[in-house]
């Protein structure tokens, strides 16, 4: 167990590495730099200017020069200041980081609470009349666009039912839950609708999947109760595939929704991260991209402890007992 | 859970999700010193001299007071000094610098009333401090042009000072650029001026009272969401109606029109509201509820033409260009005849305005008798070739994403291709279109964008040929199109530096005939914005220009 703790934790932080790496070349790579944005913006900024702004934000120096200063200092624990928001990174982060995990943690349970009976449901009797259902709302989960179902629930409980707030996040302190909840119920309703349609499909699979198997029919042989034998023999089992798309969807919960955010707006890190990228803000999308990263290694760092909870033929080293 | 503990279970939820809802019907109830007013973007720093961003302005204007601005008429006034100084009344003196450079002394006097939010008068240490911040060269301010320019202040008084400018030009007594700080909060976080743009209190105390000298200051904002202006305890001005004005930024403009429709909004602000198509739209729709306000401006839509490419450096090309543009179609069928079309880079309503201007009206015949002229004749498939066997094929470029643009490009696209020339659309987003093909000339052909400026804006930057921009000059400098005309730059200069109207008026309509002459750029339409005010809402009176609405928010009432 230690020697695979260590090993993964030493295959996560090259990891992330790398991928500083990629994400900052990646932003640097785009064409122009802020400096070109501002003087498309304002035709009176001179050639003087221009440079002089330009080595004031350390945007002379080579991409590569500019990297190694940033993991130096990221090294030291400064990860330095957000060049859109005038503030250091981690405090320009944290609202934003806040605001999306409490909406996408909710969605993430919610939709992991309801899918995962209903592709239970459905794997039961293949081709019934219940699996049709549930894949024919699954299927409409999966293709309708969230942002189209964010206008309907805004059209619906906002202008016409006048119910709930049509977007925003209440501002000051000490707003209380149901004012808080009333800004989060149509973006949750939007995005749960949207992730369920996935999730149920792959539980569904691979429950099916499961059931075909030899110690299912022999338990079914011996008059194990259904029940038992979905819920207890085969659920466990066909955990293991939808396990792993549920790490790779945690990440998720901290990188946000870009368009059900800015319809809700919701200044949330989907937002964020697309502002910082589109404004040349590269430590800031760099932290919050890292960020989404170390939580996505994390979750699947999880994913492979719970794999050896469900299926004890499994060892952290990857050999079967 | 049995059956019956599921059932309590069910009916707590269903008296939560009532009482929920029933909660949540906010939108219904306003009070009536309250507005909401709703815009797409949010500002990135309050910081009124670091970064040049509308958002901010907008806001801003609500909660200062520049020393000048100019007002719905166009008209320069002052508005946080006494008097405008000028040559006639005495305030203004053309001087000589050291230099022997042709320079100009303008006193200010700013109004004894006048005081920051925390009822420190506002004074020329504020004057003095703010022009050492911008002309700071570490202090990250983006135009620094005019605090190199104003070399020298001479304190009088408290309120009165002097302005040294090296250079007299006919703008001498506009200040809309030049911000006044807080000495008494700022100067402390000015003390290391390379950290100057993290540690400002406009972006590290925002609530702070004493940071605002308008109607308004800042009492909370959610970052990326919401900003909330409160009345100025100490504003010494006409006292505002609204106790509250609330600020919501709402990204995606359906969203923002079902927030109006909502009630979650009051207004939609027509600097940064509903592009024309949608508003058009919506006026339709729900114009009988709302005031619908359409204020064409100072928004010059235009097509840049790379005059470095071989076709579109013959006269005769580019005229036929705009000979088989349609432009009065374009404006009727997509945009309700709110945005008429451009003769010039000079609005109609700008007092400089040269009416006898060429005008091209739409005449297909003329355009492919130019062409012809020009040495397209051979036709294969509808699309004209020379005698070298080239194709007249452009390629026209935009912001992609923006529908109204795109919109016009297809119609381009059908009434070029009519008599015979054959274009190529590539759109780019905005963040690569204005980063680099733009500003960096990429553009082999045209492109098509929009420039925003104050009433008498000089085009120095746009037509004049030390403006072109290249690797040697740091790619600053706006003139894209590569346009060199020695009698331009004449002509440019010489506006900037003549003091009589009736002289720079006659100069204006020389630039402005040099323009429809050898057409640098295809005039396109002068941009409407429209403003979507609630009918209770009175005295919102548009700018169309620079200088937002929100400077005169002490007017609104219901």
């Amino acid at each position: 167990m230690i020697k695979f703790l260590f090993s993964r934790s030493i295959q996560g932080m090259v990891l992330l590495l790398i991928m500083s790496f990629v994400i900052y070349a990646l932003i640097g790579l785009m064409p122009g730099d802020p400096i070109d944005l501002m003087i498309s913006a304002n035709p009176r900024i001179s050639s003087e200017d221009a440079a002089r702004l330009r080595a004031l934000q350390g945007l002379d120096q080579p991409l590569m020069t500019r990297y190694l200063n940033w993991l130096t200092n990221a090294f030291s624990g400064d990860f330095g200041y957000s060049r859109l928001m005038a503030k250091p990174v981690f405090e320009a982060l944290q609202p934003a980081l806040m605001r999306t995990f409490q909406l996408m943690g909710v969605v993430f349970v919610l939709s992991l609470v309801i899918a995962l009976p209903l592709g239970v449901l459905a794997s039961r009797r293949p081709g019934s009349k219940t699996d049709y259902t549930i894949n024919l709302l699954a299927f409409a989960g999966i293709s309708i666009p969230p942002f189209w179902l964010a206008i309907l629930l805004i059209i619906l409980f906002s202008v016409t039912l006048g119910w709930l707030p049509a977007g925003g996040v209440p501002i000051g302190d000490g707003q209380g839950f149901l004012k808080t909840a009333q800004y989060f119920i149509m973006p949750v309703m939007a995005l749960t609708l949207a992730n369920i349609g996935g999730h149920t499909r792959y539980m569904r699979a691979s429950m099916i999947e499961t059931l075909k198997n030899d110690y299912i029919r022999t338990a079914k042989a011996k008059g194990v109760p259904e029940k038992k034998i979905l819920l207890h023999h085969a659920l466990r089992n066909a955990l293991i595939p939808v396990v792993t798309i549920i790490a790779l969807d945690f990440g998720n919960i901290f990188s946000g929704a870009l368009i059900t955010e800015t319809v809700f707006s919701i200044p949330g890190m989907g937002k964020l991260i697309y502002d910082a990228i589109i404004g040349n803000d590269f430590n800031l999308a760099l932290v919050a991209l890292l960020f989404a990263t170390v939580l996505t290694i994390a979750a699947n760092f999880i994913a492979d402890i719970c794999y050896v909870a469900l299926d004890s033929r499994i060892s952290y080293g990857g050999q079967k007992q | 859970m049995t059956g019956a503990s599921l059932k309590r279970f069910i009916h707590k939820i269903n008296i939560f999700i009532f009482v929920l809802l029933l909660n949540g019907n906010v939108s219904a109830a306003k009070p009536g010193d309250s507005l909401t007013i709703g815009i797409t973007q949010y500002p990135s720093t309050f910081n009124p001299v670091i970064d040049a961003m509308m958002a901010k302005t907008y806001i801003l204007a609500m909660t200062r007071r520049p020393l000048t601005a100019y007002d719905q008429d166009w008209k320069l006034v002052c508005m946080l000094c006494v008097t405008l100084p000028t040559i006639e009344n005495g305030l203004a003196k053309p001087e000589r610098t050291k230099n022997g450079k042709r320079g100009i002394a303008v006193t200010f006097q700013i109004k004894p009333e006048a005081r920051w939010g925390d009822g420190v008068p506002v004074t020329s240490k504020d004057v003095v401090f703010s022009w050492k911040v911008g002309r700071n060269k570490k202090s990250g301010v983006g135009n620094a042009e005019f605090y190199r320019s104003l070399y020298k202040i001479n304190v009088i008084d408290d309120k009165t000072f002097t302005l040294h400018f090296d250079k007299l030009t006919f703008t001498y007594n506009s200040l809309g650029g030049f911000e006044l700080l807080p000495e008494h909060i700022e100067a402390v976080n000015f003390s290391d001026p390379l950290k100057y743009r993290y540690k400002t209190a406009y972006d590290t105390d925002t609530f702070n009272e004493g940071l605002y000298n308008g109607p308004y200051v800042i009492a909370n904002r959610q970052t990326g969401s919401t900003v909330v202006l409160e009345k100025n305890p100490n504003w010494w001005g006409r006292k505002p109606y609204f106790k509250t004005i609330t600020v919501r930024v709402i990204g995606n403009t359906s969203a923002m029109e079902a927030n109006l429709l909502s009630g979650g909004i009051d207004m939609i602000a027509g600097e940064l509201g509903l592009p024309l198509d949608q508003a058009l739209s919506f006026e339709k729709r729900h114009g009988r509820k709302f005031n619908v306000i359409f204020k064409p401006g100072l928004i010059y839509e235009h097509i840049d033409l790379n005059l470095d490419n071989p076709f579109l450096k013959d006269i005769r090309v580019r005229r036929a260009l705009i000979y088989a543009m349609n432009r009065d179609a374009i404006n009727s069928q997509l945009f309700d005849g709110r945005q008429p079309k451009a003769n010039s880079s000079v609005n109609p309503l700008d007092r400089v305005y040269a009416d006898d201007v060429p005008v091209y009206d739409y005449n297909p015949a003329k355009a492919i008798k130019l062409l012809k002229q020009a040495g397209w004749k051979k036709t294969r498939k509808g699309i004209r070739y020379n005698d070298k066997g080239e194709k007249l094929s452009f390629t026209i470029m935009t912001t992609s994403g923006n529908r109204s643009r795109e919109l016009i490009e297809q119609v381009l696209q059908s009434q070029w291709r009519a008599v015979g020339i054959d274009i190529r659309i590539k759109n780019e987003p905005a963040r690569v279109f204005f980063g680099q093909t733009v500003t960096k000339r990429l553009f082999t052909g045209m492109a098509m964008y929009a420039w925003i400026s104050s009433p008498e804006s000089v085009p120095r930057t746009t037509l004049h040929s030390a403006h072109i921009p290249d690797k040697f000059n740091n790619y600053s400098g706006q003139n894209y199109t590569g346009y060199k005309n020695p009698e331009m730059n004449r002509v440019l200069e010489k506006i900037e530096v003549e003091l009589d109207f009736r002289k720079r008026k006659n100069l204006w309509r020389k630039l402005q005939f040099m323009y429809a002459r050898d057409l640098p750029v295809i005039p396109l339409y002068f941009r409407a914005n429209a403003y979507i005010l609630p009918g209770w809402l009175k005295n919102v009176k548009p700018t169309g220009q620079q200088d937002p609405t929100t400077l005169w928010v002490e007017d609104w009432k219901r």
